[in-house]
């Protein structure tokens, strides 16, 4: 049997935070993929936006390739952009889940299908 | 990092986001997965401060928990009519396939590869540094350009939406109507 680390043992690597943001992304192309509600996918969207965050960070946080006290932090730099470009993309989003909302009084995908053949 | 706080954080915080994100997915009213959606981008932001990350996750909680969100409510609040329900759609199972098949093929990289990462002693001498400085001079140096682009997107964003949702009086029916459309 294993011995079990005591917790003053145990450390966090890159490896860790990037399992975690694979499960969060992974979640999110569930909820994207297989929800019926625009607003619902529009969640999933941001569930994998802010995985794609996670690794951005935990790569700027743990990465070898600066010298110490020279981290150029261009992770956090790209986290900015991804940050507003999730914004302008929600506001959009749900504009116009509003608009085929009041052309159809449904937000349900399914039942969208204007341009099917 | 093996300082304990960071261990017990990492931990604490990584649980929280990964079952509040499932929750997103199972919750059986819109409302509630809103709620845990929530849930997750405060515990994202946590994840943030342990990986030193100050300005990032005080910027997560302004935007993602703070304005998203609200934006979210209002959609569903002004959707009344749509089904309140959570539920799946048939790509249910193609999209159980792609998240598990992404999520192992990520795991699976990042266990196996032997990632050049910092660790112990040289990790440990730059936690918690102040970012806002670095951010700012980056922002408005390196990345002008692209500040720019943003601040454009941005301003088209807000234009897009008004245009979207705004009602155009139809011609001549609004006269005769009043326009309570």
């Amino acid at each position: 049997m294993p011995e079990i680390p005591a917790i003053d043992e145990l450390t966090v690597t890159l490896a860790h935070y990037l399992v975690v943001s694979g499960l969060v992304f992974g979640i999110g192309i569930v909820v994207a993929l297989a929800k019926r509600n625009a607003i619902a996918v529009l969640m999933g969207v941001e569930l994998m936006l802010n995985a794609v965050n996670l690794t951005l960070l935990a790569f700027s946080r743990f990465s070898s390739a600066f010298a110490e006290g020279d981290e150029p932090l261009s992770g956090h730099a790209f986290v900015v952009f991804v940050l507003t470009v999730a914004a302008a993309e929600a506001a959009i989003a749900l504009a116009l889940a509003v608009l085929v909302y009041r052309r159809q009084e449904t937000v349900d995908l399914d039942r969208v299908n204007l341009l099917r053949w | 990092m093996d300082s304990t706080g960071i261990v017990i954080g990492f931990w604490v915080l990584s649980g929280l986001s990964v079952v509040s994100a499932l929750l997103v997915l199972l919750a059986r009213n819109l409302l509630h997965s809103l709620v845990f959606l929530v849930v997750t981008f405060l515990s994202m932001a946590g994840l943030f401060i342990t990986l030193s990350a100050d300005f990032i996750a005080v910027a997560q909680i302004l935007i993602y928990a703070g304005s998203i969100s609200v934006l979210m409510v209002f959609a569903v609040m002004l959707t009344p009519l749509a089904s309140r329900d959570n539920g799946n759609s048939i790509y249910l199972l193609p999209g159980l396939l792609g998240g598990l098949g992404i999520a192992a093929l990520v795991g699976f990289v990042a266990v196996d590869t032997d990632w050049d990462e910092r660790t112990g002693e040289g990790l440990a001498a730059t936690d918690f540094p102040g970012t806002v400085n670095a951010i700012g001079d980056l922002l408005l140096g390196r990345y002008v350009l692209a500040f720019e682009i943003a601040s454009v997107l941005l301003l088209f964003a807000l234009l897009g939406a008004i245009v979207l949702v705004h009602d155009r009086p139809r011609s001549g029916t609004a006269a005769s109507e009043g326009g309570d459309d």
